[in-house]
């Protein structure tokens, strides 16, 4: 029964990759894969901190230090061997692996809130770092030019004709819409395991659990290298996507907010409320920067979450469970 | 209804809300007239100060151009949105712009960093491209239909400072040293690595060169550290709370530098001017356009400004304009009457104009060399005098505030030591 | 570059930045040191106290920590206004502080962009005698655009370490962090002293303002630049103690300055913040936090 629950499952996964291929064929107006592009990176986000922050209960307030490494890390492998697109998103997605896996390490006797302003600490520290790294630009930034006409095995990926994709936000779109999927299948993954009863029980009551014989070292080591490979993957194809990159927008604040506030607004208990809450307050996020438009759209996101927290403190996943235990 | 089932319904539907959000966003309309231009503008954020006093110019030349019948036969509009001086929202914007507004043409935002990421998508679709304020942003790209208003000079980090040098090379005794500070900033960061070559090009010795963040809240530090070097001259690239900053700190500390400013972004906002009243004399800082006498070459320029003076109090944007409106409105002043000599909307043919023409505009003759950048410099150098009230916006109205030392076609005073002025 | 004179001027204006911090950061740790309430809008109130002192200098031309102290009582009320609609939506239901802090995001947001449409986006600054004023002892500069407000916060930070200790409600203010359930076992609702609490840490932000306003310029979205500073600087001082706080700032005050002074000011921030995490891992609860303490 449960096998074929999750077969189901990967079925659908691999239908909706098909899908977002053909998308891209059938789409003419580009616009909508600039902004399902950025909707996918939100989600990818939510869905990393979410893997720290909701199954373990650890609080991440540094999340755009792994996003901005991730892409420092594919800008550095471009300029050192003119590394490819996909080199360059494997090459973020480790090193952020091995970033998050120092900083599960370092911060071992940390907890809650402490464990929180550490991250914070590390965001500072990284953006002064890459600041000061004048091989990748420093302070100034740099620029990225996407190559031409990019060939895998002699198919040309990008180009105006009888190539995959019509130009390289469709190409991107596609790669973002397969870590999507990737992440999506690995929270999934973990909220059936052994592995994702282990954290829940971490998360619980970290003395308990250990008494109990939980691995709780192993355990958070392996959640902290996995946020932060799905969180550099996503800073690893940044650069294609903004072709400019300084460590101003790298290592945002904004980034590290709404990786947070998404989850909270979707709901932490299972993959679907980061989901949830990256397309809603991804979308709002969007639509109001091209039509309200001004000063006026940010004081809409924070009525929006002061409505949402006060109102659905469960997030959205709880709201949705309340009206419909009610209907029952 | 199992909680799988209920979970992927409230996916669904947040999807299906989500399109139709996008749907809703979108604006039909594929006719020939209006002449839409779109952009991105900072209207919040670090840069909405420059980014609002930008806008109200624009859309005065909008207004001055429907006056006089629009262009190709339509009246002009005008569609931006916030860009909230956030790169990552500029690509989304220009695609909205031309896949769903479908605007005719488009501009720049303000600031390099908002330029940059609207290149890959403006000449992905091989539209001319005006740019407002960037540095040195064509540098790699080397799009042929990229055209900067800033008018720094074909190699623009570099050109920016020239004016200033050649002025303070003018001190007797000649100047032998210089301390650099920058702010770890974009246009600081390249503005100083453009001094640092004309100094080195001098024989200048180079004394001290560090950068600081932006959130750095007390400055005298870095300026004493800078005194303990002796330089002669002072060079600083800061942004508007570094600028200040600086400036509130040499005040506090002094120096013994002959020359000190050169890159201050943010001395030539009305609010800082006014806030910052006398401790600003002495200082030898760059410019676009004072209200000096020699400046009236700049045809309609004071008109504009009057103009601009007085719709400015009602949208709270910088009261006096100097900074960038005039060169806002240039930037599509220069779009619209190649527009109008080419007679259609063909972008190459619009590009090659830009080209090869020399445009009589409200910042004067303009034209453009290779990479989009201006043939000719013509930053000017300026030194902060006769300032004698507090808090007073007034005094900068008038000439002999802003003396200009170079290019020598608009100086009207000649440099002197810092601390004479003071 | 070393010189006694280069030192001894950092190590004052360290001092004075010190006390400007310690002014930001008190607020904050009574709300969060304390009361566990993730205000990461204190930056932004303070920056709201700033303004104000700004249109009453500007347009009356009245001294700005004056304005500050005038306006004390209105954030106290608005605090506990806060407050309750926090109380009744967070504290009694029990959900996390997590949740809190989305709430207080929206906050955020909502001021930033209610004084971008009030004021408009430039900087602006306050015009006093004294901000021009500096006394000299030989090489050294006492400068009191940096000395008065470190004058204030060090009154701001002992009144409230004092208060904290000796009187009652101070008193009862870390009971409340400690053991709840024996407050009320002695018959004072927790609920009212928290309430007081964030009331007076909201108050602070009125004068902090005010001193913000006379060391940099302001505007709106000035107030992000400082939540990494002042959270670090609670935390670094250990939850719950004022003079925690105060020394921390002050640390993190010298530092920065010695660091400029000596080594380059883009260094700063990485060095006081990478103290924070070497401080973290040899005292995980912050210098006088409790030990055993697991928020």
């Amino acid at each position: 029964m449960k096998a074929r629950r999750d077969t189901r499952f990967y079925l659908i996964i691999a239908a909706v990759l098909i899908l977002s291929y053909l998308v891209t064929t059938a789409m003419t107006n580009q616009y909508y894969f600039f902004a399902g592009f950025a909707i996918l990176q939100f989600i990818v986000m939510a869905l990393a901190w979410n893997i720290l922050g909701g199954y373990v209960g650890y609080v991440n307030f540094g999340s755009a230090a792994f996003f901005g490494m991730g892409a420092y890390a594919a800008i550095v492998a471009l300029q050192l061997f003119n590394a490819s697109l996909f080199t360059q998103i494997v090459i973020g997605g480790l090193f952020s692996a091995l970033l998050g896996f120092l900083t599960g390490y370092l911060t071992l006797r940390l907890r809650g809130v402490y464990f929180a302003i550490a991250t914070l600490a590390l965001l500072v520290v990284s953006e002064t770092l890459i600041a000061n790294f004048d091989y990748v630009g420093g302070a100034a930034g740099t620029y990225i030019l996407p190559t031409r006409k990019p060939t895998i095995l002699g198919v040309l990926i990008v180009g105006k004709q009888d190539a995959v994709f019509g130009n390289y936000k469709e190409l991107l779109f596609f790669i973002m819409s397969f870590i999507t999927l990737a992440a999506i299948a690995t929270c999934s993954f973990i909220e059936k395991s052994k592995f994702g009863r282990g954290l829940a029980a971490l998360r619980d009551n970290e003395e308990a659990a250990e008494c109990m014989g939980v691995p709780t070292l192993k355990l958070k080591l392996i959640a902290t290298t996995l946020s932060g490979l799905f969180m550099g993957v996503t800073g690893g194809i940044f650069p294609y996507y903004l072709t400019f990159v300084d460590p101003t927008s790298a290592f945002n604040l904004d980034i590290s907010i709404n990786a947070l506030a998404m989850p909270i607004i979707g709901g932490t208990a299972t993959w679907l409320g980061p989901v949830l809450g990256a397309i809603v307050l991804g979308t709002m996020q969007q639509v109001a920067t091209v039509t309200i438009s001004s000063e006026l759209n940010v004081l809409i996101v924070g009525i929006f979450l002061v409505a949402i927290v006060l109102f659905a403190p469960n997030g959205f996943l709880g709201l949705i469970d309340k009206f419909l235990k009610r209907g029952n | 209804m199992n909680r799988f089932c209920k979970h992927t319904f409230a996916i669904a539907a947040a999807g299906v809300i989500a399109v139709a959000g996008y749907m809703a966003s979108s604006s039909q309309a594929i006719a020939a007239c209006p002449l839409k231009i779109g952009f991105s503008m900072a209207q919040s954020g670090g840069l909405a100060g420059g980014g609002k006093q930008a806008l109200v110019s624009m859309e005065m030349w909008a207004k001055d151009v429907n006056a006089k019948g629009g262009l190709l036969n339509c009246p002009v509009k005008l569609i931006y949105y916030d860009d909230q001086t956030n790169p990552k929202t500029v690509p989304g914007i220009y695609a909205k712009l031309l896949d769903i507004d479908k605007v005719d043409f488009v501009v720049s935002g303000y600031g390099t960093n908002l330029i940059a990421p609207a290149l890959p998508v403006v000449i992905q679709r091989e539209m001319v491209f005006m740019g407002l304020f960037g540095m040195n942003n064509n540098k790699k790209w080397k799009y042929d239909k990229y055209f900067q208003i800033l008018p720094s000079g074909p190699d623009p980090a570099v050109d920016f400072s020239s004016s200033w040098f050649e002025t303070v090379m003018k001190m007797n005794p000649k100047p032998k040293s210089i301390a650099f500070v920058a702010a770890d900033a974009e246009f600081a960061r390249n503005l100083k690595d453009g001094a640092i070559t004309n100094a080195k090009r001098l024989g200048l010795k180079i004394v001290y060169n560090k950068n600081f963040p932006p959130r750095t809240a007390d400055h005298t530090p870095i300026v004493r550290a800078v005194n303990a070097t002796n330089p002669d001259l002072f060079y600083v690239a800061s942004y508007p709370n570094g600028s200040a900053g600086l400036v509130r700190a040499v005040s506090e500390v002094g120096t013994k530098a002959r020359a000190f400013g050169g890159g201050m972004v943010g001395l030539q906002f009305a609010g800082i001017m006014k806030g910052l009243g006398p401790k600003l004399n002495g200082v030898l800082n760059y410019d676009f356009y004072v209200p000096e006498p020699n400046m009236n070459v700049y045809p309609g320029v004071e008109a504009l400004l009057m103009e601009y003076q007085k719709i400015a109090p009602a949208k709270k944007v910088d009261a006096l304009g100097y900074y960038l409106a005039p060169w806002s409105y240039a930037y599509l002043q220069i779009l619209g009457d190649a527009i109008k000599a080419v007679g259609s909307k063909d972008q190459a043919k619009i590009a090659e104009y830009i080209h090869k023409t020399e445009f009589t505009t409200v910042v004067g003759k303009v034209k453009f060399g290779a990479n989009g950048e201006w043939a000719h410099p013509r930053t000017l150098t300026v030194q902060w005098q006769n300032i004698k009230k507090q808090n007073d916006l007034d005094q900068f109205t008038k000439p002999g505030v802003r003396k200009i030392m170079g290019p020598a076609a608009f100086a009207t005073g000649k440099v002197q030591p810092f601390n004479s002025l003071r | 570059m070393f010189s006694f004179e280069l030192l001894i001027n950092a190590i004052v204006i360290g001092i004075l930045l010190g006390g400007f911090y310690a002014a930001l950061s008190i607020g904050l740790s009574i709300s969060f040191g304390l009361l566990d309430i993730v205000n990461i809008a204190h930056p932004t109130f303070i920056i709201l106290g700033a303004f104000f002192c700004y249109i009453f200098n500007n347009n009356f031309g009245y001294d700005p920590i004056l304005v500050g102290l005038v306006f004390t009582p209105v954030f106290y009320v608005l605090g506990n206004l806060i407050y309750i609609v926090y109380y009744h939506k967070f504290e009694k239901t029990g959900a996390e502080a997590l949740r809190g802090l989305a709430f207080f995001f929206g906050i955020l947001f909502i001021i930033e962009v209610s004084l971008i449409v009030f004021f408009g986006v430039d900087f602006r600054l306050v015009q006093a005698d004294y901000i021009d004023f500096k006394l000299s002892f030989g090489d050294v500069d006492l400068p009191f655009r940096m000395f008065v407000p470190f004058v204030i916060a060090m009154a701001l930070t002992l009144g409230l370490q004092y208060f904290s200790s000796h009187t009652f409600f101070g008193r009862a203010m870390q009971a409340v962090a400690q053991d709840s359930l024996a407050l009320r076992l002695v018959a004072i609702d927790p609920a009212k002293i928290k309430r007081i609490a964030f009331g007076i840490s909201l108050a602070t932000c009125s004068i902090a303002g005010a001193l913000v306003v006379i060391v940099i310029p302001i505007e709106p979205s000035v107030g992000r630049l400082y939540i990494g500073q002042v959270f670090a600087i609670v935390v670094l001082g250990g939850l719950g103690s004022q003079s925690g706080t105060l020394i921390a700032a002050m640390m993190l005050g010298l530092i920065e300055s010695l660091v400029t002074t000596f080594f380059g000011p883009s260094w700063a921030p990485a060095v006081a913040f990478g103290a924070l995490i070497l401080v973290l891992a040899f005292r995980p609860t912050g210098i006088f936090g409790r030990v055993g303490d697991t928020r």
